[in-house]
């Protein structure tokens, strides 16, 4: 009995996806557990494993198409098992066109002779369809053009006898317009004066659709407000050297680790930072996991990964989870749970020596930490003017949730974790 | 590990098998007093005595008709035959018999015997002493072929074989015997039916075994120098074949290179590429390169000989044509 594979939800908010690419052809065997297909969502381009043995069936969608969630995309089934689109209750497509006459059926030479007198007879090859007479390719990479949508008559071979082959493929760029071939040469851009290079129009990736449907959404719907802080690091720079001393070199913690533990705790005791604002039911909601979002800046836009039960986990189960989730992010490979549940995120750009920042919260929380790099500043103590290590961080807030005092309270209360670091290790 | 001959590495199963179960015997011609025609049996006649290591007459149709007797009624022979050249005139017992007689009396019977026989060429024995007739007994279902190129598997596989239940022919090749290798201590099998990648590589893969294992390795010691890497696929078992491995390697270089010291047609090159085109033929980027034995009986003249048989130039020649 065949089985029908619908475009999976990857995400609470995810209502359609992109269909990227199929990585079972039709009529190919697959196991439970491999992979099927690449599907692309608004924040990841995740793979999808066939929940079903047997042959892939037939491809319902195309690679490429935009395709709503729960819709069929494709049907597995037992190897030479015929579709019958109606009977599995779907949408048959309309019958392609009839073709007009059937070409006349070569007709089978009647053998009066044995075969073997007739060597001259070779039939001349008839070009492949689908592909221009005279075109030599090899299986590879006739396959990697088809995947790429590359018309194999414009690229040209470099094999035996002028086969393309993979690294022709590979090499081949599409013929471009005078506009973009002008923006490429590299004179252009070497000249002080003179014109200016023309605009460049930048498609918006989905990732990036979707960064800006919830930043704009956030900070339409959400009133912000903004505290900010500034820590005495030195002891939990000086407690993560020694900590470090003790650690292999692929272990080591870094000062986010240190503060994704310290906003965790922090939390249990500021529930109300640790929330949604739910409006339909005039309510909010104090979650029970503490989940922290970390920001990962990934090609053309960032994600944010996240740690559950940051607040229960030690810090180096922290460090090596977040390691191999940022991993996952920056090669594309996150998974849906990687990106999913967060309570409340933290932003870090303290790798880039920014001084002070705030951050757009990210719905559904009621707030983000802002962290900034730590720096050697000249601080006053007992009336004299010493060097010391600061590092400043703004928490925004949903003021529809908490308020200033409260805010400004888990700034107090962080402090205490922050410069006070031992706390995070008992 | 220690480095031990091939010789030594199946002479050390065979002992080794024959203390473990007392089932395991040897029969063949001059395997016992003298010691075995390649010296492989040396010292098993006085320490397991004439029972157990069996001089036989110069009949192979005999050696292996009793073996599949003593098979068929409990015992493990291992059967010797001097050369595979030899099997010929016993080649009814092996396909007709060894071959089918678990199937056609419906699995009432295993076989559990092993044919151990020198084959190849290269020592200028003449052209009715120096073939590589593999791929004629691979093409038996109901026979398992096996044969190793290095010292390692020779053990490892020739102890499975031993301890197998179905009839096994195990083909060792004449100029590999004094061959070393690392070979693990104490006891180990290698399974049977188990191809495996002894050198890895990107660029091409060669798929080979037995004696072109070692050609192999040297040709792709040279490429090497020239930033060529080949990926080097032993099937080691011909069958059951396997082609996992083979499969795998050819997805990532996307060319392969068959090495086999028998003839060109209808052999093992022809198995392998046909697979790989019905497995796996939208991954091919040029066409699969057979490297075999010239189509003539071996010549005994040694340069002619050595012109017929897979050379080191020859696989670097296959290797650089498709790339």
């Amino acid at each position: 009995m065949a089985e029908i594979v619908i475009m999976p939800k990857l995400g609470f908010d995810m209502a359609e996806g992109v269909l990227v690419r199929w990585v079972g052809q039709e009529g190919e065997k697959i196991a439970r557990g491999a992979i099927l297909a690449e599907i692309e969502t608004d924040k990841a381009t995740v793979e999808v494993e066939s929940a079903y043995e047997g042959v892939i069936l037939q491809h319902l969608v195309q690679q490429g198409e935009v395709v709503p969630v729960n819709t069929p995309i494709a049907v597995i089934g037992a190897p030479g098992e015929t579709v019958d689109l109606a009977a599995l209750g779907l949408k048959v497509p309309p019958a392609a066109a009839p073709q007009a006459t059937k070409p006349p059926a070569a007709t089978t030479p009647t053998i009066s002779e044995p075969a073997i007198i007739a060597p001259a007879a070779q039939p001349v090859a008839e070009p492949e369809p689908g592909l221009p007479a005279g075109v030599r390719a090899s299986p590879l990479a006739r396959r990697m053009a088809k995947e790429r949508g590359i018309d194999l008559s414009k690229v040209k071979g470099t094999g035996p006898s002028g086969r393309i082959v993979k690294a022709d493929i590979e090499a081949y760029r599409e013929p471009v317009s005078p506009v973009q071939a002008a923006a490429a040469m590299p004179e252009k851009l070497a000249v002080t004066f003179g014109e200016a290079p023309p605009d460049q129009l930048i498609p918006l990736s989905r990732l990036r659709l979707a960064i800006s449907r919830r930043m704009t959404e956030a900070k339409q719907n959400l009133p912000h407000f903004y505290i900010s802080y500034e820590y005495n690091v030195a002891p939990l720079l000086a407690l993560r050297q020694q900590v470090n001393a003790l650690l292999p070199e692929d272990e080591k913690l870094s000062v986010n680790d240190f503060i994704i533990k310290a906003v965790s705790l922090c939390l249990r005791s500021f529930p109300n930072l640790n929330a949604s604002f739910d409006l339909k039911n005039e309510q909010v909601i104090q979650h029970g996991h503490v989940n922290i979002g970390v920001a990962v800046a990934v090609e053309n836009g960032l994600l944010t990964v996240v740690c559950r039960d940051a607040d229960l986990k030690p810090l180096r189960q922290i460090a090596a989870e977040v390691r191999t989730l940022v991993k996952r992010a920056r090669e594309g490979k996150v998974r849906p749970d990687d990106i999913e549940g967060s309570t409340f995120s933290i932003s870090n750009l303290g790798m880039f020596g920014v001084e002070d920042f705030q951050a757009i919260i990210n719905p559904p929380e009621a707030a983000i930490l802002a962290v900034s790099a730590a720096r050697q500043v000249p601080v006053v103590e007992n009336g004299e003017i010493k060097a010391g290590m600061r590092m400043k961080a703004t928490i925004s807030v949903d003021h529809r949730v908490s308020d200033g005092a409260e805010a400004a309270r888990f700034m107090q209360e962080l402090a205490r974790y922050l410069e006070e670091p031992l706390r995070l290790l008992i | 590990m220690a480095r031990i001959t091939m010789r030594e590495a199946i002479s050390q199963a065979l002992w080794e098998e024959m203390e473990r179960d007392e089932r395991v015997f040897i029969l063949g011609e001059e395997v016992g007093v003298w010691g075995g025609t390649y010296a492989v049996t040396k010292g098993f006649y006085d320490h397991f005595g004439e029972k157990r290591v069996r001089d036989t007459p110069i009949a192979e149709s005999a050696i292996i008709g009793a073996a599949i007797g003593a098979a068929l009624t409990g015992l493990r022979p291992v059967a010797e035959m001097m050369t595979i050249n030899f099997a010929f005139t016993a080649f009814d017992h092996i396909v007709n018999e060894a071959a089918k007689l678990r199937y056609m009396f419906g699995g009432q019977f295993t076989l559990p015997m092993v044919i151990r026989a020198p084959g190849g060429g290269g020592r200028q024995l003449g052209a009715t002493h120096s073939q590589t007739p593999d791929a004629v007994f691979a093409h038996f279902p109901g026979l398992k072929v096996v044969s190793p190129g290095t010292p390692e598997d020779a053990k490892g596989l020739l102890k499975a074989s031993i301890r197998s239940d179905d009839p096994i022919l195990f083909i060792e090749h004449a100029t590999l015997y004094q061959v070393r290798g690392e070979v693990p201590e104490g006891d180990y099998v290698t399974p049977i039916g188990k191809s495996k990648v002894q050198r890895p590589g990107k660029h091409v893969t060669v798929v080979t075994y037995s004696k072109m294992l070692d050609v192999s390795f040297k040709a792709a010691d040279l490429l090497a120098q020239e930033g060529i890497e080949v990926e080097i696929v032993d099937l080691r078992t011909l069958r059951p074949l396997d082609m996992e491995p083979v499969l795998e390697s050819f997805k990532k270089t996307n060319r392969a290179v068959i090495v086999e010291e028998g003839w060109r047609s209808y052999g093992v090159g022809a198995e392998i590429a046909a697979r790989i085109y019905e497995e796996a033929f939208d991954y091919a980027d040029a066409p699969i390169k057979r490297v075999a034995q010239a189509e003539v009986p071996l010549p005994y003249n040694r340069t002619l000989e050595q012109m017929a048989l897979p050379q080191v130039i020859d696989v670097v020649n296959a290797v650089k044509e498709v790339l």
